[in-house]
């Protein structure tokens, strides 16, 4: 690995975030784009959820992992406290594994 | 997520408390299971920046390079994306390319998070780089704006802090042990379904994130890995509509 991707890498991340934060986010902005950006944690958390439980790389997987994030929806749906869901949706994909 | 628990013998911290009442975060009984849910999602980060030591070195980078990535870069799925490319021999374009992608994602954290942090330029460029998945997600699940600010800033340090412990223990260890076994894998998207959830109680909310949900899957397989996860922001158009005006209630019974 070379100290160019390190560097790179690292001034392009922090890029990224501060352009989002600093300096389009410091902006007043018409109602209809805030309306927008108060649904972006919405959109994008769940497509992460979609992509941590039914993909590897580019593939589209069902396996134990689908299995622990349904309790888990059902544990938040219970309105368990975070820590619980974490728990739980970890031990019935590790479970699983075992068997 | 919860409702907020009533503790006997507190009611200054119950409801809405005056600023000049309130006590700090870590005295105040109400915010406990907050503080608590950010400390442990930490503490899942750092078996995962010690595996990402422990493969960093693996695919031939140095314990400084390692901890550099962990340190300056900070956004873990772009930080394993780059070491896996390197590792199976790509080229330093496709790392940075892979990796970039996956970084933009914080940009619209950013956008998200802009709207509930305040402060001076030198705290926003600070937050900036707090701003990631576990951050931004910890943050919008809480009610008030107070708990909003207090949950980016204490998972953001707390975060930090056991991200670049693991990587450096990782790197100097070396041997590894499987995040899978323990289904720490799964312990990300089940945080995440908590911390989305209350968000989902609003109509709108639910539909953007459904379709979020159904433009990652339905792109995931042919377009570059990253994309999908950026073009899930489609979502959010939901918002261009106006919202539909609260019932008049005088007189009716709803």
């Amino acid at each position: 690995m070379s100290w160019t991707l390190v560097i790179v890498l690292a001034l392009g991340a922090y890029a990224f975030k501060v352009t989002g934060l600093v300096i389009l986010g410091g902006r007043t902005l018409p109602a209809v784009v805030e309306r927008c950006l108060a649904l972006i944690p919405a959109a994008v958390v769940t497509a992460l959820i979609v992509k941590d439980t039914f993909t590897t790389g580019q593939d589209l997987v069902l396996d134990a992992r689908a299995a622990g994030i349904a309790v888990a929806v059902v544990a938040a749906w219970r309105r368990a406290p975070l820590i619980v869901v974490i728990v739980l949706g970890a031990a019935v994909t590790a479970l699983l594994r075992q068997i | 997520m919860n409702e907020r628990p009533i503790v006997n013998g507190q009611p200054a911290v119950n409801g809405r408390p005056a600023v000049n009442g309130q006590p700090s975060w870590w005295r105040d009984p109400a915010l406990r299971p907050m503080v608590v849910a950010c400390l442990t999602l930490s503490g899942a980060v750092g078996v995962f920046g010690f595996s990402f030591g422990v493969g960093s070195v693996a695919a031939g980078a140095s314990v400084w390079q390692t901890c550099a990535l962990s340190l300056f870069v900070f956004t873990g799925a772009s930080q394993f994306s780059a070491m896996s490319v390197i590792g199976a021999g790509g080229s330093l374009g496709s790392a940075l390319g892979g990796a970039l992608l996956l970084a933009a994602r914080n940009g619209v954290y950013g956008l998200a998070m802009s709207r509930r942090l305040d402060g001076s330029l030198g705290r926003r460029l600070l937050a900036a780089q707090l701003t990631i998945d576990e951050t931004t997600a910890m943050a919008v699940a809480q009610p008030t704006r107070r708990e909003q600010q207090i949950a980016f800033w204490l998972t953001g340090f707390a975060l930090y802090t056991f991200w670049n412990t693991g990587t450096l223990i990782g790197a100097l260890t070396g041997s590894a042990i499987d995040p899978e076994t323990f289904g720490l894998d799964a312990a990300f998207p089940a945080g995440f379904v908590a911390m989305v959830w209350p968000l989902l109680s609003d109509k709108r909310a639910r539909l953007a994130a459904a379709i979020g949900g159904v433009v990652f899957l339905a792109s995931v397989s042919f377009l570059p890995i990253g994309v999908p996860i950026l073009l899930s922001v489609i979502g959010v158009l939901v918002g261009v509509q106006k919202p539909v005006p609260p019932p008049v209630v005088d007189g009716a019974v709803s």
